[in-house]
């Protein structure tokens, strides 16, 4: 008794009650409090670890070119705590990036972007763009030798841009090259301009979703029809609505504590990223590799060809965002159900994988010579054996020219060429020549770093190299002749 | 849907309209197609038309303050000295490192640039700065081949910075250099790009 006239004497000044009406109160359709419907939640308790974590490694990072590489060694080593918080930092904004991919994922298919919720989507977008910002401008805290060339990359796309492409360059650089202006700027980016943007319009974000209402669990068969969805929604509220808190979060509130946990699991198995070599760009014995959030973008910048890139660098990449913003307003009413939209879902896929198979292929790197192929990977035995004196020295001149950095033999070593175990079966003593001496086929010409002799090793060598049993490549005159 | 709030939003909004139409009624008669201007919407304006002039006395030195990197690009390439030219053998390509000269104290080893210095022979030279022009990477140098390769995306020069193979739009960029009483010397400090190769 007692306690509820406290209770009201709060109330009276707090005025709580319509707040939460209004707000965690919302009612929501009975069918929307689904495991479908986790992953805008569980984004937003990964951005609340980000910010938590984010101020608590501020208060020991120094943001200034000279010093941060030593202050995140100090955060991995001295620091009590450092290396688990850096851990979850960086774990967590991985578990960000994927939950809220998830999340728009799961909202395309289920066609919640479509009338009344078109800027939900929109406001969404916007989000998922200042969480790659931060992703990037969070790699560049990282202030390592990856960070350093990482920026040198952004730096180059931007120097793509015609006519304002370089005053782009120095307006993000801070001048002319990567320094100490860079990180400070990439810090402000980091710490304030973007996490703003972010608690802004998630705010917008979930403004409109209470206005506009959780999206109805679609329904195979039941389009969205503009003229009459309003009511329909309506009555379905009045139907079977429930107050999201404390009715319908239960999903969310097990699943983030899901979320949580998954990434303190990570950040104590893995620990935190780097820093890898100091950002000193003296130090060239490095090979750069951007977060997996962008490996794709890095595997698609490899695999284009060139005279398509700055096309699709400073045109396609726009459209796509445009198109992606787009979506809403392209396709307002009709269908929800993924069931009845097969084209939205085998688009999906489609994205999916080749998003998937780039960032793969942007982990293996197929395309980069292997800098050190030549004085690591060892020409395998079975090649040398019962080899004549020529042939051998042939085998040393394939390595000692670096041959092997992109070409391998069984298997090991670069793979930007193809394997030259079964060259002989391929080409000819003829071919062979003409290939070592010009090039072509992506093959530097070696003409002039080889002398005769040593062409005439290494194609004795190389003439060598086939599976036993397989006939010697031929071209067609010899063909003719053997016949 | 229905929304409590919603309504409630609307009408205190109207409610504030007719509270200010009521002001004029103060016993002025004007004809109802010019608005009237009351002391109130007067002052209101006025701290509009102030606030938007304080604002723009705001913007200028913020706005310039942000953007000044690009439009004080003045000088920034300068002549560095690289060393006495007898460190570079003949028909060698050997790594090179100068301080940039347009830093700030706490630039630390980012202001350290590297670049490649091939001497052809004599007072022959070209020094190749150390990004590859695909997308900026630090290119090596291998001697036994004589090929410059990049670890990104596969970019291949020969010893002369001309493209070998791999996506590179245009061979390695190049710096400009003199030779001054027996020293080599550079003109560098800025990162080269597609948009301004050095």
């Amino acid at each position: 008794m007692k306690l509820k006239t406290l209770g009201d004497w709060f109330e009276k000044r707090l005025q709580l009650e319509p707040l939460y009406r209004n707000s965690a109160g919302h009612a929501i359709p009975r069918s929307s409090a689904s495991w479908w419907y986790v992953f805008g939640s569980a984004t937003l308790i990964c951005f609340v670890l980000q910010i938590v974590t984010g101020i608590c490694l501020a208060l020991v990072y120094v943001p200034a070119a000279d010093e941060a590489w030593n202050s995140l060694e100090y955060l991995n080593y001295q620091q009590t705590f450092g290396w688990f918080l850096r851990a979850v930092h960086y774990w967590g904004s991985n578990f960000m990036v994927a939950l809220m991919t998830i999340h728009m994922l799961q909202v395309f298919l289920f066609g919640a972007y479509k009338y009344p919720r078109e800027f939900t989507w929109v406001i969404g977008c916007v989000l998922f763009l200042c969480t790659l910002g931060l992703a990037f401008t969070g790699q560049v805290m990282r202030f390592d030798q990856d960070a350093y060339w990482g920026l040198g990359i952004g730096a180059s796309i931007m120097g793509r841009i015609p006519f304002i492409g370089n005053d782009l360059v120095y307006l993000v650089l801070g001048g002319p090259i990567i320094a100490g202006e860079t990180l400070s700027r990439f810090f402000g980016l980091h710490v304030f301009v973007l996490p703003g943007l972010v608690i802004l319009f998630v705010v917008v974000h979930l403004r409109l979703v209470l206005k506009t209402g959780i999206n109805d669990y679609p329904i195979a068969g039941k389009p969205v029809d503009l003229d009459h969805y309003d009511e329909e929604y309506e009555a379905l509220i009045e139907k079977e609505g429930i107050p999201f808190f404390p009715d319908g979060v239960d999903k969310d509130v097990i699943f983030g504590a899901l979320v949580i946990s998954g990434v303190l699991a990570c950040a104590a198995l893995f620990g935190p990223a780097g820093p890898n070599g100091p950002p000193n760009p003296t130090l060239i014995d490095t090979v750069p590799r951007p977060d997996f959030y962008f490996l794709s973008l890095f595997a698609v910048f490899a695999l284009l060809p060139a005279y398509t890139e700055t096309f699709v660098i400073v045109y396609l990449l726009p459209v796509a965002v445009v198109a992606l913003f787009a979506i809403p307003f392209v396709s307002r009413a009709g269908e929800k159900h993924p069931s009845r939209r097969p084209g939205a879902v085998v688009g999906v896929l489609m994205i999916m994988t080749i998003l998937s198979t780039l960032a793969y292929l942007g982990l293996s790197s197929p395309w980069s010579p292997h800098m050190d192929a030549w004085t690591r990977d060892p020409v395998p035995v079975a090649m040398v054996k019962g080899r004549s004196p020529l042939a051998l020295q042939g085998a040393a001149v394939l390595q000692g020219k670096q041959c092997r950095n992109c070409h391998s033999l069984d298997g090991i070593g670069g793979q930007r060429g193809p394997d030259l175990s079964d060259v002989a079966a391929r080409l000819t003593n003829d071919q062979l020549i003409r290939q070592v001496l010009q090039g072509g086929g992506n093959m530097p010409a070696y003409g002039h770093n080889l002398s005769p002799s040593e062409v005439t090793a290494l194609v004795a060598f190389l003439g060598t190299l086939k599976p036993a049993g397989e006939p010697d490549a031929a071209n067609a005159a010899q063909r003719v002749l053997i016949q | 849907m229905s929304d409590p709030e919603t309504g409630s939003e609307t009408g205190s909004e109207a409610g504030s309209e007719s509270g200010n139409e009521a002001v004029p009624g103060s016993g002025q008669r004007l004809p109802p197609s010019v608005p009237p201007v009351t002391r109130r919407s007067f002052l209101f304006r006025l701290g509009i038309g102030l606030n938007a002039i304080a604002a723009s006395l705001m913007a200028v030195p913020i706005i310039g303050y942000v953007i000044s990197a690009t439009f004080q690009k003045r000088a920034m390439q300068a002549w560095i000295p690289l060393g006495e030219i007898d460190q570079f053998p003949e028909r060698e390509t050997r790594l090179a490192k100068y301080r940039n000269p347009f830093t700030v104290p706490w630039d630390g080893t980012t202001a350290d640039i590297p670049c490649w210095v091939r001497r052809i022979d004599g007072q022959r030279f070209q020094i190749f700065a150390i990004n590859c022009a695909h997308l900026g990477c630090p290119v090596r140098w291998f001697p036994q081949s004589g090929l410059f390769m990049c670890p990104c995306h596969g970019g291949v020069y020969y010893e002369d910075g001309s493209v070998a193979s791999g996506p590179p739009p245009r061979g390695l960029y190049e710096y400009e250099y003199q030779i001054k009483n027996g020293a080599l010397w550079v003109r560098g400090g800025q990162t080269p790009t597609l948009s301004e190769p050095v």
